[in-house]
């Protein structure tokens, strides 16, 4: 059962978007913009209101990449596996990433300060090797700047 | 003192933004009266930071500037490239779709206005619906999504639905590595895709319209969210839409990372609030789309080439092109190249040309070894390929495909049984999981491309029959066309695969 709360911050979400169509993916990327991640309590929440089963809401939000069960890092990484960017040495900087963190992708450092993401394609496939923290773009990682933003992370 | 530079990410992932703020700061201590203005991107990817500035004779370009060089940008004494509009690059474009992206102020409407926008729609509204469709039919728009149906043809079927509600839906979900066109357009010059919107719903009736933006472009949803608030604020959407008694109103909706739903039933399902699995066509989203109801989805890019269109006359439009591929099309140079951006060109430019001579060869100056047109589902084509012309048929007659015009140039340090067994691993993480083939033949490939890796020969007979077997029993194109990229690495580079190349006589 969720807290009073979850509950109240819920029917606020909820509230937010009645009258919209298809209106599961809106309300999921609120919950996870308010929450930092799904809750498992609101999954029943969600359901009730939609008058959908729990399996169907579970099931939408594993179908997702962006969609997580448990809260990130305070920052999140993301860099670009896609081809453009493998084309200018993106694996390098993916390697460099997993070394420089000790973890791999979708891993979370042991201080808590940042989650690694692969993304397939941010769009900046003129100046790559590409990432992207939080929701800052940046364009033609090198290792130097790499190491520079994992640094301002706090990693 | 009027200086622009450029809010597109691109620009802003290389210090825009950094850029922006010294110029201000740089300019209050001088005393300097500086308005800047935050344009798109004129598409040279490889100036950016590109800074403008206006004088009498037009607009002076530096690039790329650096935060060092903005003292000695307002001192006058940064050396200029020139005027931007005499540039090699902005010349040797035809620039239709894209005409004012990076030259406007995307969020001004008035500035929209006085660059050629909502010509399209006001000349749409004094026309019937089916006199629109016959216009789009008429200019050869073809999907820019990849799949290159004819736009008309898709409108007049849904014109012809009868239902209470239909709806226009715009892929925004741009996935496709190499290309760029939707994010550009979107953050540069958001009213022509609005407008583009409004054009498809008074064509075939529907009233209601929705972008299905991915989440890995914030910089876009923000452009584009202010931009429909401002059009519907000054009567472009709405009840009645720009006075005509006619309603058409729109929403930005955010995907969340599936590749997938850049395929438009599975669009169609993420949309409604479902998983983004692929729906078995027929029925036809024309008939039965968005919530069961008649429904156009159409690409970015194809929604906004409309208003241009009806601007100039569905004539002018297709004089352009080459045989069935009419038009211009924006063709995104990425990868290992000197010069990346988007380049506005006619159909039918030889790839070797747009390799070599408008991208300027590689940036590493390594020879070329591959290029992956149309994303990560597009055949990797070799140098004896270049000179096919950029067009829909051209490419198909090749073994490959268009897609959405993205060039992925590689250098001769490309391990293309590697990049083989990346689209494989692709297709495995990014299935919907709905076919067999795709989903189970995708995870059998990476094991397949391994073996060849490890010295297995009698491993690429099989990996070719499972290629055939994707491509023939896949529902959708992600597992119906990853054989692309791998077959097309197998057969023009035998030697990353531990095989002998075949003597050519």
């Amino acid at each position: 059962m969720a807290d009073t709360q979850t509950t109240q911050t819920m029917q606020h979400i909820l509230a937010r978007h009645k009258g919209q169509e298809g209106p599961l993916l809106p309300i999921l990327h609120s919950v996870q913009a308010e929450f930092g991640f799904i809750p498992g309590d609101v999954v029943q929440i969600i359901a009730d209101d939609l008058n959908i089963t729990r399996a169907e809401v579970h099931g939408v939000i594993t179908f997702y990449h962006d969609f997580r069960d448990a809260p990130a890092g305070k920052h999140i990484v993301k860099i670009c596996r896609a081809e453009a960017c493998q084309a200018v040495g993106g694996n390098a900087i993916s390697e460099r990433a997993f070394e420089k963190l000790g973890v791999g992708w979708h891993g979370t450092t042991t201080n808590g300060a940042v989650t690694l993401e692969p993304v397939y394609c941010l769009g900046l496939c003129a100046c790559g090797p590409a990432a992207m923290v939080d929701n800052k773009v940046v364009g033609r990682v090198d290792a130097d700047k790499l190491d520079r933003l994992l640094q301002e992370a706090g990693a | 003192m009027k200086i622009y530079v450029p809010l597109d990410s691109a620009a802003k992932a290389l210090g825009a933004c950094d850029v922006a703020a010294t110029i201000r700061s740089e300019a209050a201590t001088r005393g300097l009266d500086v308005e800047i203005i935050r344009n798109g991107t004129r598409g040279m990817i490889w100036l950016e930071p590109l800074v403008e500035v206006e004088t009498p004779e037009g607009r002076v370009g530096y690039g790329a500037v650096d935060v060092a060089d903005v003292p000695a940008l307002l001192d006058g004494k940064l050396a200029s490239l020139g005027l931007v509009d005499d540039l090699d690059w902005m010349k040797g474009q035809t620039r239709l779709t894209f005409q004012r992206c990076g030259v406007i102020d995307p969020l001004s409407l008035s500035d929209y206005e006085a660059h050629g926008g909502l010509a399209g729609l006001r000349r749409a509204i004094a026309m019937t619906a089916a006199e629109v469709v016959d216009e789009v039919t008429t200019s050869g728009l073809r999907g820019r999504g990849g799949a290159g149906f004819p736009t008309g043809i898709k409108w007049n079927t849904v014109l012809g639905a009868k239902a209470d509600q239909k709806y226009i839906v715009c892929n925004a979900d741009e996935g496709d590595s190499g290309t760029f066109a939707d994010r550009m357009i979107m953050e540069g010059d958001p009213f022509t895709l609005i407008e583009g919107m409004v054009i498809a719903g008074l064509a075939v009736e529907a009233t209601r319209g929705y972008v299905y933006l991915r989440s890995e472009y914030p910089d876009a949803i923000d452009v584009m969210e202010e931009a429909v608030r401002i059009a519907r604020a000054a009567g472009v959407l709405g009840a009645d839409v720009l006075g005509s008694g006619r309603a058409f109103d729109m929403e930005i909706r955010v995907g969340a990372g599936a590749y997938v739903c850049g395929e438009e039933t599975s669009l169609l399902n993420s949309l409604e609030g479902k998983r983004g699995v692929v729906r078995a066509k027929p029925p036809l989203p024309a008939l039965e789309g968005f919530l069961g109801k008649p429904t156009v989805v159409n690409n970015v890019i194809s929604l906004a080439t409309v208003p241009v269109i009806l601007e100039k006359g569905a004539q002018h439009y297709a004089e352009f092109g080459l045989g069935r591929s009419k038009g211009t099309i924006p063709i995104q140079i990425a990868g290992n190249v000197k010069f990346g951006g988007l380049y506005e060109t006619a159909f039918g430019m030889p790839l070797g040309d747009l390799v070599d001579k408008v991208a300027g060869g590689t940036l590493s100056g390594r020879p070329v070894k591959a290029v992956q047109v149309g994303g990560p589902l597009g055949a990797y084509m070799p140098r004896e390929k270049f000179d096919t012309p950029f067009g829909y048929e051209e490419f198909d007659g090749q073994g490959g495909l268009i897609g959405h015009a993205g060039l992925v140039v590689f250098d001769d340090s490309a391990d293309m049984r590697g990049m083989a067994r990346f689209a494989m691993e692709f297709c495995a993480v990014e299935s919907c999981g709905k076919c067999t083939p795709c989903r189970i033949g995708a995870v059998r490939g990476v094991e397949t491309i391994d073996r060849i890796g490890q010295g297995d020969g009698a491993a690429v007979a099989l990996l070719e029959d499972l290629c055939e077997t994707m491509k023939d029993g896949s529902l959708c194109a992600l597992g119906g066309f990853t054989p692309y990229p791998v077959l097309s690495a197998l057969r023009a580079f035998p030697e990353d695969f531990n095989m002998v190349r075949e003597a050519a006589e």
